[in-house]
């Protein structure tokens, strides 16, 4: 066969094609760079959404890998300086909550019902030993995660660099391409 | 199944934490360790029974032996 770009093209027989084929499929698949890579979406800013981006984060680089998150739109709760009182859980509209008395949603609307879904969540944590989302931060930055605030919805937002935690980065969406095209392990979460 | 005699260097005890704690204390240990250092690692996280064996197998840390007894885990892990 014979690629199509002029007389200085390679020409591979079907036989140099198993054997490349061949050798691709032994190869250990660890040894791939973007197997070590790993870049993460955070873009929910509930208690509950926290979690997932920062588990996987700190994780990925507890096992080796270099990983970022890129936290975007309501993400940016999770590394706000003041994300302790910014990450709260809703029960409005979220039939999977498990509540400790079945509320419709006419009665989770009310004032209050947040704060007590927040309450019952982070004491269910406490209880079960969850780690909280200061601990996995500081586990990140520990493991050398990345970081990285959208300043596209910084600006949108109306934050400043001073308004997030130690260490944060800012950058766009052509920073998030550059690290995740390199990295075989990308989520939006 | 042939019973394993494995003497560890040292200890980490994750009992009480769940994931990603136990993994994440495992890897800060063994990073600081040199090459052939014995962890004996106790956790109760069910999890763990899945996950130390994969983040073993990907970070090129030995997994000799895992028991179970009352609840407990215990791993016994060689640094790669």
């Amino acid at each position: 066969m014979q690629y199509p770009n002029g007389p200085s093209a390679a020409v591979l027989t079907e036989a140099d094609v198993r054997r490349v084929v061949r050798s691709e499929l032994s190869r250990d698949p660890l040894s791939y760079p973007g197997a070590n890579a790993a870049a993460i979406i955070a873009s929910q800013g509930t208690l509950d959404g926290a979690y997932p981006p920062l588990i996987l984060a700190t994780t990925a680089a507890a096992s080796g890998m270099a990983a970022s998150v890129f936290f975007t739109f309501y993400g940016l709760n999770i590394i706000h300086k003041d994300f302790r009182r910014l990450l709260k859980v809703s029960p409005l509209g979220n039939p999977a909550m498990p509540m400790p008395v079945p509320l419709p949603n006419l009665l989770l609307g009310l004032p209050g019902m947040g704060p007590l879904a927040t309450r019952l969540m982070k004491s269910k944590f406490h209880a079960k030993h969850v780690a909280t989302i200061a601990e996995l931060i500081e586990s990140a930055r520990d493991l050398d995660v990345r970081l990285i605030a959208c300043q596209m919805t910084m600006d949108v937002f109306g934050y400043s660099p001073e308004d997030f935690i130690e260490g944060v980065e800012f950058a766009g969406a052509a920073a998030f391409l550059a690290s995740a095209r390199a990295a075989h392990v990308t989520l939006f979460t | 199944m042939a019973t394993v005699q494995v003497q560890e260097d040292t200890v980490l005890d994750a009992r009480g934490l769940l994931c990603p704690m136990p993994i994440v204390k495992t890897a800060k240990l063994m990073k600081g360790l040199s090459p052939g250092t014995i962890v004996k690692l106790l956790t109760t996280d069910r999890g763990s029974l899945a996950d130390v064996p994969a983040w073993a197998a990907t970070t090129g840390n030995e997994l000799l032996a895992t028991s179970e007894a009352a609840g407990e885990l215990t791993f016994y892990l060689r640094k790669g």
